[in-house]
C-alpha cells in the first residue's frame, strides 16, 4: 500500500552532472522539497481520508436528520436542543462526569503511591515497577471479561474471598446494584491504567534535580513539606498529562460499561460514548448521534486547553 | 534519566530501597532494627501490591486450565486440581458459532498489517517533516496533532459511511486503515522527535560518502532510528490487537471478528448458558501475548511511551 510512494526516488541521486554549481543546488533543494512532499503524503492521505473527512463529516451530519438508510433533511440545530432536552443523554454526561470525578482523584493517588515506592532505582524496584504496569498492556475488553469473571456470583474466585473474609455474600449478584458494580467496574480500571500513570509521574520526579530536594531538607523542610513545597510545583507538567489521560480517558470510557455491566442496571452505567453509540447503532438516528459526538469532542478540546493553560502557567512560574 | 540521577535520588529518602549498607545482614541491635523498619515495610507493601495486581491473571490462567467440572464448581477452587487442556480444545471447535482460532488468525493478521502500515508511514512522514521541511508541512504536522486530541470515538459514525462508499465496510481492510489511521499521530510524533533528535552532520557525512537523500536515510540514519521505530512498531502493535470499539462497529461479519470482540461472542454463549473456563481460555489467548511483548521488549515500549507522552 506505501510502496508506490517509494518508487518516484530521483533518479541518479545528488551526483546529477547537468548545469553549473548553482543550478546543480537549486535542482537539489528543490528535489529534497519533492521527496520531503512524498514522504509525507501516505500519512496525509490516510489522515485526510479517514480522520478529517470523517470529522467534517460528523459537523455536518449533526444538522441533518439522518436515518442509517433513506434521505437526510436539514433540520439545524434541533438534534443539538434534542440532545440537550434528551433524559437518556443528560443521564449518560451526568454518569459520565461522575465516573470522571470519582476515576481521576482515584488513580491519581494510587499512581501517586505506587511511583514513590519504585522510585530509586534499585533491581527490587524496577522488578516491582515491571508487576504494577504489566495491567497496561492488557486491552480494556480483556480485563473486563476477566473481572467480569471474578465477581460472578457464586462462580467468582474474588467473591468467594470477599465472603471468606467476610465482605459480601458470595451469592449476591454485584452487577446488580449500582454501587457495587461501579465500584467493580473502577477496582478493574484502577488495575489496568494506573501503572502507564505511575510510569509518567516516576519519570516526571526523576527528572527533578535531587539537589533541591536536598536544599530544602538543609534548611530545615521535613520530608513532607519538602515534597509539599517542592517536588509537587515541579512536578506540575507531568501532573497535567497525567491528569489529562485520566480525564480523557474517563470521558470516553466505553468498553468496560459495554462489557460488564451492558449499561446497567437500570441504564445507570450509561457513558456518553454509550449512548452515542445507542443512538447511532441502535436507534440509527445518525444524525443525533453526531451531535452527541460534536458536544464531546467540545468537552474534550476544554480539556485540553486546560492542559496548554496549567503547562503554560508553569513556564511563567 | 542517567544513573548517577536514579541514586542520588534515594540518598536523602531513607525509605527507599537502596541502603547497600545494610544488604544481606541481620540487624543485631535496636537501632539497627528500627532502621531497617522502613525497608521492611516497603518490601511488605510492595509484595502486597504485587500479589493484588498479578492475582487477576493468576486466577485467569488457572481457570483456563482447569476440566470444565471443575471450572463450574461452586464455591471456585483457589488451585486446580484437576489440570485439563480442555478449555482450549473447545476454543478451536466451531460448532458452537465461532471459532476462537479464526479471530487469533484475524487479530493476528489486523494488527500486523495495521503495525507494519503506521510504522512505515509513520517513519517516513516522520522522517520527512524532520529533515525535509517543505512549504506546508508544518501545518500538517500540526493537523496530525489535532488528530491525536480528537477521540476516534467520536468520528466513528462517518467513518462508517465512508468505509460503505469506499466499499470496505465490514472488511478487514478497512478495519486495519481505520486503527492504522488512529494510531499513526502518535507514531508520527514519535518519528519526528526520533530524527529530529539526530544530528543533521551524520546525514551530511552520509551524502558526502556518496548516498543519496533516500540512501541516507536508509543506510545511515535508519538504523540510529531503530529504536524509535520499534517503539512506534510496539505501541500500534498493542493498540490494535486489544481494539475493541472500531472492531465492533465496523465488522459484521463473525467471522472476520478479532480477539477482543470474539470474547464478546463467547460472554454471550449459547442460550445464556456459560461457560467460564472456555471464556478465561479465550482471554487468557487474548492476553499472553501481549505480556510476552511487553516482558522481552520492555525497554523499547517505556521509551517509546515516555518520550511520545512527556515531550
Amino acid at each position: 500500500m506505501t510502496a508506490p510512494v517509494m518508487a518516484p526516488p530521483a533518479p541518479g541521486g545528488v551526483a546529477l552532472p547537468r548545469g553549473g554549481r548553482p543550478r546543480r543546488r537549486t535542482t537539489l533543494s528543490r528535489r529534497r522539497t519533492r521527496l520531503g512532499v512524498l514522504m509525507v503524503l501516505p500519512a496525509a492521505v490516510l489522515l485526510g481520508l479517514f480522520f478529517l473527512w470523517p470529522l467534517a463529516q460528523t459537523i455536518r451530519m449533526s444538522f441533518y436528520d439522518w436515518p442509517m438508510l433513506g434521505e437526510h433533511t436539514w433540520v439545524g440545530l434541533a438534534n443539538y436542543t434534542s440532545a440537550l432536552g434528551d433524559e437518556d443523554f443528560l443521564a449518560a454526561v451526568g454518569f459520565t462526569l461522575r465516573y470522571t470525578l470519582i476515576a481521576t482523584p482515584l488513580l491519581f493517588v494510587v499512581a501517586l503511591v505506587l511511583a514513590l515506592l519504585v522510585r530509586g532505582g534499585s533491581r527490587a524496584a524496577r522488578g516491582f515497577q515491571t508487576i504494577f504496569f504489566i495491567p497496561v498492556v492488557i486491552g480494556m475488553a480483556a480485563a473486563s471479561y476477566l473481572w467480569m469473571y471474578l465477581f460472578q456470583p457464586d462462580l467468582g474466585p474474588a467473591s468467594a474471598l470477599g465472603e471468606r473474609a467476610g465482605l459480601l455474600d458470595a451469592s449476591e449478584n454485584l452487577f446488580a446494584t449500582f454501587t457495587s458494580a461501579l465500584v467493580i467496574v473502577l477496582a478493574m480500571v484502577t488495575w489496568k491504567v494506573v501503572g502507564l500513570q505511575m510510569l509518567l509521574l516516576s519519570s516526571g520526579l526523576q527528572s527533578i534535580p535531587v539537589e533541591v530536594n536536598e536544599a530544602a531538607r538543609i534548611d530545615g523542610a521535613g520530608r513532607w513539606q519538602a515534597f509539599r513545597h517542592i517536588t509537587l510545583p515541579l512536578l506540575r507538567p507531568t501532573l497535567a498529562l497525567v491528569l489529562v489521560f485520566s480525564v480523557a480517558g474517563s470521558l470516553l470510557a466505553f468498553d468496560q460499561f459495554f462489557i460488564m455491566t451492558s449499561g446497567g442496571p437500570n441504564n445507570s452505567t450509561i457513558t456518553a460514548v454509550y449512548q452515542t453509540y445507542r443512538t447511532s447503532f441502535i436507534q440509527f438516528e445518525l444524525g443525533a448521534g453526531a451531535a452527541m459526538s460534536v458536544l464531546l469532542m467540545v468537552a474534550l478540546a476544554a480539556v485540553s486547553a486546560l492542559q496548554m493553560l496549567l503547562l503554560r502557567n508553569t513556564d511563567n512560574a | 534519566m542517567s544513573a548517577t540521577d536514579v541514586s542520588a535520588l534515594a540518598t536523602p529518602d531513607t525509605t527507599s530501597p537502596r541502603e547497600p549498607r545494610r544488604r544481606g545482614r541481620i540487624p543485631r541491635t535496636i537501632g539497627e532494627v528500627r532502621a531497617s523498619m522502613p525497608r521492611l515495610a516497603w518490601w511488605v507493601v510492595c509484595l502486597c501490591l504485587a500479589i493484588l495486581f498479578l492475582y487477576p491473571l493468576y486466577v485467569m490462567l488457572t481457570q483456563s486450565l482447569k476440566a470444565p467440572a471443575e471450572a463450574a464448581a461452586v464455591p471456585p477452587t483457589m488451585f486446580p486440581q484437576d489440570w485439563s487442556l480442555e478449555n482450549y480444545a473447545a476454543l478451536a471447535d466451531s460448532s458452537s458459532g465461532i471459532s476462537l482460532l479464526r479471530s487469533l488468525g484475524n487479530s493476528i493478521g489486523v494488527s500486523l498489517s495495521v503495525t507494519l502500515l503506521t510504522t512505515t508511514v509513520a517513519t517516513l512522514a516522520g522522517y520527512g517533516f524532520a529533515k525535509l521541511p517543505f512549504r506546508g508541512s508544518g501545518f500538517l504536522f500540526f493537523l496530525a496533532l489535532v488528530a491525536f486530541m480528537v477521540p476516534f470515538q467520536a468520528i466513528i459514525t462517518p467513518l462508517f459511511l465512508t468505509l460503505r462508499n469506499l466499499g470496505l465496510l465490514g472488511s478487514l481492510p478497512g478495519l486495519v486503515l481505520v486503527i492504522a489511521t488512529f494510531s499513526l499521530p502518535f507514531g508520527l510524533f514519535l518519528m519526528r522527535n526520533t530524527f529530529a533528535s539526530l544530528p543533521g552532520s551524520l546525514e551530511e557525512a552520509a551524502m558526502i560518502d556518496g548516498c543519496g537523500t533516500l540512501g541516507a536515510m536508509r543506510r545511515v540514519l535508519l538504523p540510529v532510528a531503530l529504536p524509535g521505530v520499534i517503539s512506534t512498531a510496539l505501541l500500534t502493535f498493542f493498540t490494535a490487537w486489544n481494539e475493541f470499539f472500531a472492531t465492533l462497529i465496523l465488522l459484521v461479519d463473525q467471522k472476520l471478528y478479532t480477539l477482543p470482540v470474539s470474547l464478546q461472542m463467547l460472554a454471550s454463549g449459547q442460550n445464556n448458558q456459560l461457560d467460564w473456563g472456555v471464556m478465561q481460555a479465550g482471554v487468557t489467548v487474548t492476553v499472553v501475548p501481549c505480556v510476552v511483548i511487553y516482558l522481552l521488549l520492555q525497554k523499547y515500549y517505556v521509551s517509546g511511551l515516555l518520550s511520545g507522552a512527556v515531550k
